[in-house]
Formats: C-alpha cells, sequence, structure tokens
C-alpha cells in the first residue's frame, strides 16, 4: 500500500473521526493549546511592546530579550520544564495529568509566541510617522489616547504581523507536545511512528500542514482587512520589509539612527 | 585686472561634442514632451572649460549630461569626446576616464575616505604606493587635512566635507573630462559659496573640461565660461558667456528665466579679485595700546583693523579711543564687517555689505589672512570706469543711502584714504 | 526531585563531543545551501523585481510546514540518512534568509549605485564590492535568526531520527524513553546553550564585518 493510499484509507476510515483520539478532538486540543498559549504571550508582550514603542526607550533591551527568546529550542524548553511540571503539580492538589501533557508544552509555546509579538508590537508602534504623533500631542490628546487613537490603527498591520508568525511558529511546534503525551495534531505523528501506522502518520502530517497554512491564510486576510484605507495592502514586496523589519535585529527606528 | 576668466597656460581637457543627440521617452500625457527628453541637441563645449547646462526642472539637462558618461544611451546622434565617438568606447573603460559629481555625493559608505577617493585609481590598477600619495594629494587640494581625514567614514563627515571627497574622488584619475550635477545643491548657501570658489579655484590649476548641470541660475553665471541655457525638449534657448547672457537675451524665454534683476546680476560677473582693493590699516594683537594710538594720530586712520599673528582679522578698533596702558588683545576689538574671498561675485559682496549697511568689507585669502577692503565706492568705481558694466539704479540708490548713513562703526576706506 | 548525574556526563564526554559535532553539522549544512540558495535568489530579485512577491510566497510556504511533519514524510524516503533532516532545515532558513537578502541589497542607497556604476565598476565587481558588503547588516540579522532557529529544529529531527541524526536533541530524546533524567537535561541545556554561543560569535562577525556602522556609532 503505497503512502498516499494509506493516507487515504486512515482519512476514510469513519473511526478515526470519532472519540478522544479522533480528529474533531485532536483539532480542538491543538487549537486550545495555541490559543491559549499566544494569548498568554501577549498579555505579556503587548504592555510592554507599546510601552517601549511608544516611548522609545528600552529598544536595545527590548530586542535583546526577544533575540534571547528566539534562540531558545522549544523542545529543550518542554522537556526542562516537565520535571517541574511534575513537582509543582503534586502538592498543590493539581491534576498530574495535565501538569505532565499540558505544562510543559504550554510554556514552551508561551515563551514563543512572545518574541515575535513582543518585535512587531514595538516596531508597529515606532513606526507610525513621528510627525503625527507629534501633531496629535500638539492637539491636546494625552500620550494614552495618542497610543490608542493614532498608534494602534496605524501600526495594526504590523501587530497583526506579528500574531501571524507567532501563531504560525505555535501551530507548527505545538505538534511537540505529543512527546510527552499531550494532545493536538502531533499525536497523529508520534503515535502513527510508535505504531508504525503509516496513514495515521501521513495524516498527521496533512492535517498540521493544512492548519498552519489555513490559519496563516486567514491571519493574512485579517491582516489586510485592518490595514487603514490609505496604506497599501501588502504584497510580495511589503512582506520583503515587513519581515526584514522583524526579522532583523533592529527595528527600522533603531537602523536609521 | 580684467573682466575675463583666468586663461590657464596649457588645457588639459578635452572637447566634448554633441552631434544632434535626442533622448526619446515614452511622455506622461499625448503630445506632450516627456520629461527630461532631449530633441535633437548639437553643441560643443570647448577643452577646458566650465560649461553650464542651466534650465528648469525636467528640461534635459541631467538627461544630457548623463549621456555623456552613457549612464543614458541616447536614442540618436553621436557625442565626441576628443573628437572619438563614445558609442564606439568600451563603457566602463569610458567611465573610468570621466570624473562624475552628483549632489548627494553617493560616496560608498562602507569604505574609507582615502579607499573612496582612490576608488578609480584601484579600478585601473595603480600601485598602492602611488594610490596613497595621490589620495594625499587630492585631499589636500580640496582642503581636507590627508591625516584627520584618510581613515575616518562618509558617515562621520559634514555635507560640506563630503561633496569635497567627492569632487576629490572624481578627480583621482585626472581625467580630461568631469561632469557635475547639481554638485553644490545640498549644503546650505553659506557652504555653496565657500565650495564654488574653492572648486574655481581648482580649475585654474587644472583646466578640465567641466559639464555642469545647475537650475541656479546665478550659480551658472558665477561658475561658467559657456552657459547654455535650455528648455523643455533639451532644446538650447541661449548658449554664450555669461556676460552676453546678460546683456542680450535671445527670447523672452530666456529673458525671463535669467531674471527680472539682470541688472544686479551683471555685478555677477565680476568678482572681489577684479576691485582694486583698499589697504587696511592694521594693528597688530600684543601691540601697545600707545603705540598704536600715536600711529593712527599720526596717519589720520582713526579706525583700524585688529590683526592676530597670522594677519587674520580680529575686528575693528577705534584708535581714538585707547586710553588706557598695556597690549592690545582681541577684547579691544568691535565686531568686524563681512569677511569676502577674491572669488566672491561683486554681486554677493555688494549684498553682503548693504545687508550690513556697511562701507566695506574685509578681503581674506585662503588661510584667513587679509589682503585689503573691498569698499563700495571702489565698487561703484569700478563698474562706472566701463560703460558696459552699469550700475542698476537700485543698487546705486542702495549704495548712496549707505555712504551716507553707514550703521557700522567701522565705515573706513572711504574717507579717510584714497584708494591705494 | 531532578536528578543529575555527573559522573554520567564525565564518562560520556566523547558522545557530547560527537553529538555536538553532529549539531554543528546539520547547523553549517543547511545554513550555506541555505545562504547559497538565497543570495542566488536575491540577485534574481535585483534583476527581476517581479519575482520576489511569488518567491517569498513560496518560501513563506515552505516555512509554514511544521518542522516534525516535514521529518516525518521526508523518512519514509530518505530512510534515516541526513538528507531527511538537512531537506527540511535547508527550506526553513530559506524565507528568513531570501527576504532579509533582498532587503538588505535594495537598502544600498541609489546614488551610491549610480556613482559607482558612474565610475566604472562592472555589474559583477559592482556587486561584489559596493552592493554585497553594504547589504550584509541585514543579511547577517537574518542569518542569526536563521541559524538560531535551525538549532533548535535540529533537536526536533531527533524525535524521528532515532539514534542517527538530532545532535544534542537525541540526548534528549533517548532521555525522555529511557526516563534519564540527566541524559534530558544534558540535551536540553546543551542545545540552548549552543544557540546563545552560535548567536554570539555571528553577532561578533556582524560587527567585524561592517567597521563602517561602529565608526558612525562612535561619532554621533
Amino acid at each position: 500500500m503505497s503512502g498516499l493510499e494509506a493516507l487515504l484509507a486512515y482519512l476514510t476510515d469513519g473511526g478515526a473521526w470519532q472519540g478522544s483520539a479522533g480528529v474533531p478532538s485532536r483539532l480542538v486540543e491543538h487549537l486550545v493549546l495555541c490559543a491559549l498559549a499566544v494569548l498568554t504571550a501577549s498579555l505579556v508582550a503587548l504592555p510592554l511592546g507599546f510601552y517601549i514603542g511608544h516611548t522609545g526607550r528600552f529598544q536595545v533591551l527590548g530586542l535583546n530579550l526577544a533575540n534571547i527568546g528566539r534562540a531558545i529550542p522549544s523542545y529543550a524548553v518542554m522537556v526542562m520544564v516537565f520535571p517541574v511540571a511534575l513537582a509543582a503539580a503534586a502538592p498543590i492538589g493539581y491534576d498530574p495529568r495535565l501538569g505532565l501533557t499540558f505544562l510543559p508544552i504550554f510554556v514552551a509555546m508561551t515563551l514563543l509566541a512572545i518574541p515575535p509579538i513582543l518585535v512587531a508590537t514595538f516596531a508597529g508602534i515606532a513606526e507610525v510617522d513621528r510627525d503625527v504623533v507629534e501633531s496629535s500631542r500638539g492637539m491636546g490628546l494625552t500620550e494614552r489616547q495618542i497610543l490608542r487613537r493614532v498608534e494602534l490603527p496605524l501600526g495594526l498591520p504590523v501587530i497583526i504581523g506579528g500574531f501571524r508568525v507567532a501563531t504560525l511558529q505555535v501551530i507548527a511546534t505545538a505538534t511537540l507536545g505529543a512527546v510527552l503525551s499531550g494532545g493536538g495534531f502531533g499525536r497523529f505523528i508520534i503515535d502513527g511512528l510508535a505504531r508504525r501506522d503509516e496513514g495515521m502518520l501521513y495524516a498527521g502530517v496533512v492535517l498540521v500542514a493544512a492548519l498552519a497554512i489555513g490559519t496563516d491564510l486567514l491571519l493574512a486576510g485579517l491582516q489586510r482587512r485592518f490595514t487603514p484605507r490609505g496604506v497599501r495592502v501588502a504584497s510580495g514586496e511589503e512582506v520583503v520589509e515587513a519581515i526584514g523589519d522583524l526579522g532583523s535585529v533592529a527595528p527600522p527606528s533603531l537602523r536609521r539612527a | 585686472m580684467g573682466d575675463e576668466r583666468v586663461t590657464p597656460a596649457t588645457s588639459r581637457g578635452a572637447t566634448i561634442e554633441f552631434d544632434h543627440v535626442s533622448k526619446r521617452y515614452a511622455p506622461a500625457t499625448r503630445g506632450a514632451t516627456a520629461q527630461g527628453a532631449v530633441e535633437d541637441l548639437t553643441l560643443t563645449v570647448p577643452a577646458g572649460r566650465i560649461c553650464v547646462l542651466v534650465g528648469p526642472s525636467g528640461c534635459g539637462k541631467t538627461t544630457t549630461l548623463k549621456m555623456v558618461n552613457r549612464l543614458i544611451e541616447p536614442s540618436d546622434g553621436r557625442i565626441l569626446i576628443d573628437g572619438q565617438d563614445i558609442g564606439s568606447r568600451d563603457v566602463t573603460e569610458l567611465r573610468r576616464s570621466i570624473g562624475y559629481v552628483i549632489q548627494q555625493t553617493g560616496l560608498f559608505p562602507h569604505q574609507t575616505i582615502a579607499q573612496n577617493v582612490a576608488t578609480v585609481p584601484r579600478l585601473l590598477g595603480w600601485a598602492e604606493a602611488r594610490q596613497r600619495s595621490r589620495t594625499d594629494e587630492l585631499l589636500a587640494l580640496v582642503g581636507l587635512e590627508p591625516g584627520r581625514y584618510r581613515e575616518r567614514y562618509p558617515s562621520q563627515l559634514s555635507g560640506g566635507e563630503r561633496q569635497r571627497v567627492g569632487v576629490a574622488r572624481a578627480l583621482a584619475a585626472d581625467p580630461p573630462v568631469m561632469l557635475m550635477d547639481e554638485p553644490f545643491g545640498a549644503v546650505d548657501p553659506i557652504v555653496r559659496e565657500r565650495l564654488q570658489n574653492e572648486f574655481l579655484r581648482l580649475q585654474e590649476g587644472l583646466a578640465k573640461t567641466i559639464l555642469f548641470v545647475t537650475h541656479d541660475i546665478d550659480e551658472a553665471i558665477k561658475m561658467g565660461d559657456l552657459v547654455v541655457v535650455m528648455e523643455q525638449g533639451g532644446r538650447i534657448a541661449q548658449a554664450g558667456a555669461p556676460a552676453d547672457l546678460l546683456a542680450q537675451p535671445a527670447s523672452e524665454y530666456v529673458a525671463r528665466f535669467v531674471g527680472a534683476d539682470r541688472g544686479l546680476k551683471r555685478l555677477s560677473l565680476y568678482r572681489v579679485a577684479d576691485v582694486t582693493l583698499v589697504e587696511a590699516p592694521l594693528a597688530r594683537a600684543g601691540e601697545a595700546r600707545q603705540d598704536v594710538r600715536a600711529r593712527a594720530e599720526r596717519t589720520g586712520d582713526r579706525h583700524v583693523l585688529l590683526v592676530d599673528a597670522l594677519d587674520r582679522p580680529l575686528g575693528w578698533l577705534d584708535a581714538f579711543d585707547l586710553r588706557s596702558d598695556g597690549l592690545l588683545g582681541e577684547p579691544d576689538a568691535d565686531p568686524m564687517s563681512p569677511l569676502l574671498d577674491r572669488r566672491t561675485t561683486l554681486k554677493d559682496a555688494t549684498s553682503l555689505l548693504l545687508d550690513e549697511e556697511v562701507r566695506s568689507g574685509i578681503v581674506v585669502d585662503r588661510n584667513g589672512r587679509v589682503l585689503g577692503l573691498l569698499t563700495l565706492e571702489a565698487v561703484m568705481g569700478f563698474m562706472r570706469d566701463d560703460r558696459s558694466r552699469d550700475v542698476p539704479p537700485d543698487i546705486a540708490d542702495a549704495v548712496a543711502e549707505v555712504l551716507a548713513h553707514p550703521a557700522g562703526a567701522h565705515d573706513h576706506g572711504g574717507d579717510d584714504t584714497e584708494p591705494a | 526531585m531532578i536528578e543529575i548525574r555527573w559522573d554520567w556526563i564525565g564518562e560520556h564526554l566523547d558522545d557530547v563531543a560527537d553529538k555536538t559535532w553532529q549539531h554543528l553539522q546539520l547547523l553549517v549544512i543547511p545554513m550555506l545551501a541555505g545562504f547559497l540558495i538565497a543570495l542566488l535568489l536575491g540577485v534574481l530579485a535585483l534583476r527581476r523585481p517581479g519575482t520576489v512577491g511569488p518567491v517569498t510566497a513560496i518560501t513563506g510556504l515552505l516555512y509554514t510546514i511544521p518542522s516534525l511533519a516535514a521529518f516525518a514524510v521526508l523518512r519514509p524516503i530518505f530512510g534515516l540518512s541526513l538528507a531527511t533532516a538537512i531537506i527540511p532545515l535547508t527550506a526553513y532558513t530559506l524565507l528568513i534568509l531570501y527576504v532579509n537578502t533582498v532587503a538588505g541589497l535594495r537598502s544600498v542607497p541609489a546614488e551610491v549605485n549610480e556613482a559607482a556604476t558612474a565610475m566604472g565598476y562592472s555589474s559583477a565587481s559592482r556587486f561584489w564590492r559596493v552592493q554585497l558588503p553594504l547589504a550584509v547588516p541585514l543579511i547577517m540579522a537574518g542569518v542569526r535568526v536563521a541559524a538560531v532557529t535551525t538549532i533548535g529544529l535540529v533537536t526536533v529531527a531527533s524525535i524521528i531520527g532515532g539514534d542517527r541524526f538530532g545532535g544534542l536533541g537525541q540526548f534528549i530524546t533517548e532521555g525522555l524513553q529511557t526516563s534519564f533524567d540527566t541524559k534530558v537535561y544534558l540535551g536540553a541545556v546543551g542545545s540552548v546553550m549552543l544557540a546563545f554561543i552560535v548567536d554570539i560569535l555571528l553577532l561578533g562577525t556582524q560587527r567585524l564585518l561592517t567597521p563602517w556602522a561602529r565608526a558612525r556609532a562612535l561619532s554621533t
């Protein structure tokens, strides 16, 4: 049986779609994990990003933190959290299973999501034309109002871009959770390998790839929708610039200095 | 001193000829001429001269310039340098034999000043030692001390300094032809004037053939031996010596472009160097005040210019007011009248004096040393000496006003002494 | 709680060295391949700007494919040879290296390019001596991110790699399978340290390659 046939056989089997090991429940597990990780990451990264972007202070520090965050392999984080989660779960009466299977991957994914959101947020805010900000200040807007009404809307496309990168990376890397018996689409891959079930293995590959690509396209659409009229829609060219800015060590405002 | 540009003894430039040269672009709207297009241009630039192309934006002057080093290839016609069709030469070899200076300098940010200047010599394969000595020579020539500037990077220099490096870089391989596209446009007017003067001084020694593009008619008149006024489509409205353009504009367009103040502009044709300077009564810092006072009472020169040990002016002082004992120092002097260079045009010099409402300005040389005084009367006298140099009435009035009621305390050289 | 057996580590230093060496191989080969491809595509982008959109989209698509999935898919094809790891690792570097290379080449001011041409640089020597050096800051920024990302992905490859590849990640995977904490932490901490060291080395390299940026910082 060729790989493709095995894949189709697996997917067309009704059993694959039912129960706690079925596609729908794995999908939910995966999405819940990713959503929680990105959400938690934003709780940390957004306020920091707003502050750094608006005031222009600590830019270098912020970048360095982001770079450090990017350098840490998620697999390593996950396994290092594992025993700590184990130890922490028991005393507080926390469900140890949750501690084992959810917490390590959750921590790793949150750490993974912070750098892109942080950098995108402060780059997006800082890149807003300073003249526009100055004139708002001159018109009597408070700092908070400036952030909310001027910098945020104008910086939104870049910030959403950061969410896009973060979400993509989290969805892709969350598959690692399966190594510690976590949930999500990664289980198809890991279990498929363990049981030498080609169909399951390829199903996992296809499902997680589809989820990643699909979510990315969705967020790309969202990014376009939130680009204020008058600002061009991101084409491949601007993606070059935007990603270049995000991927580079220094955000544009620092580079120009 | 005549009113002609100094003719160099040997001309090391090459002639540039445009032979029915055209460059066609698709126009934005039908029927209109495209911006920057050139139509059937025929022009000869004599060797060793500065030819200025001047006109409004889009008239094709920059296009014309860029066709000489083939950054833009002509649609029709030929361009000849020293009789040889540049189209038949290898383009890289051609470009290495032409100096190119642009407004934004285009210095390589990742290379030191020395490396920037030595770019073409390096491309030509000169020996290291020769590159180095040439670089030092050129940096000194453009007024940048080699020891200080060699190892710096462009970002560490000011705009004026960068443009000097740009000129040095263009001169490095001693090309017979130089192309300059609004080279002094990006600096402030004071720096621009200095750069223009220094470049003219350089050219006196080098005698290269220079094609210079500007939109500023004053700059064109000041710099050009041959001024070519262009209109849309690279068409020549008039080509000739600056004096001719001012005296006899060939058309309404040229007259308008040159400006209503043609008379005033005629003053741009002449320079401080053309006028006989008045000798300034001097006092040196460190002299005894009593000696200076005594001397002043003897000669009748009440207002004396205080200079330092190197003959650089520190300010004016009223010798009759020197009562106390002791030695002269800087605090004794009042702030001084404007400083002028020998190459400053009479128009700029006169404007400066009229603005400050003083009768004379101090003329200094390259090193800041006093050469003498330029007085408004001497300027007026010079202009009246020759019929062709009539003074515009508004200027004559302004001068009369200042001579009658000078604002500054330093109104000398006029009534006290006779021109030397 | 967590029991680390230092003596075990002491006994297996050559194993650590081997795994580290493999980790470096799986870093350098994909980075070199990715860099060359990105450079070629970058030159293409200069000549044909229309390619930027499609190429970015394709490399972006490759980037979205989860690494575990990619390694898993290739294993049946290439077995347990290094190719199973190297191909996806190279593909993942492409997006960031390409985007940063194009951004870097485009950051060269137009007047600098014009002056270089006007002075008589041929297009090839202008590329190597003017455009590429000035593009280094952005390119190196991309290299840094790509490098640390790759180090992380190599550890993931160990999940698929059995006992054949995965660099220091192999310690992690084997340690998990045998519940041997020491190995797990050796692999985890080791790969984090490796990532930091490589990042700092690359940062130093970038500083070395751009003396003019330092000069500017000094003068302002």
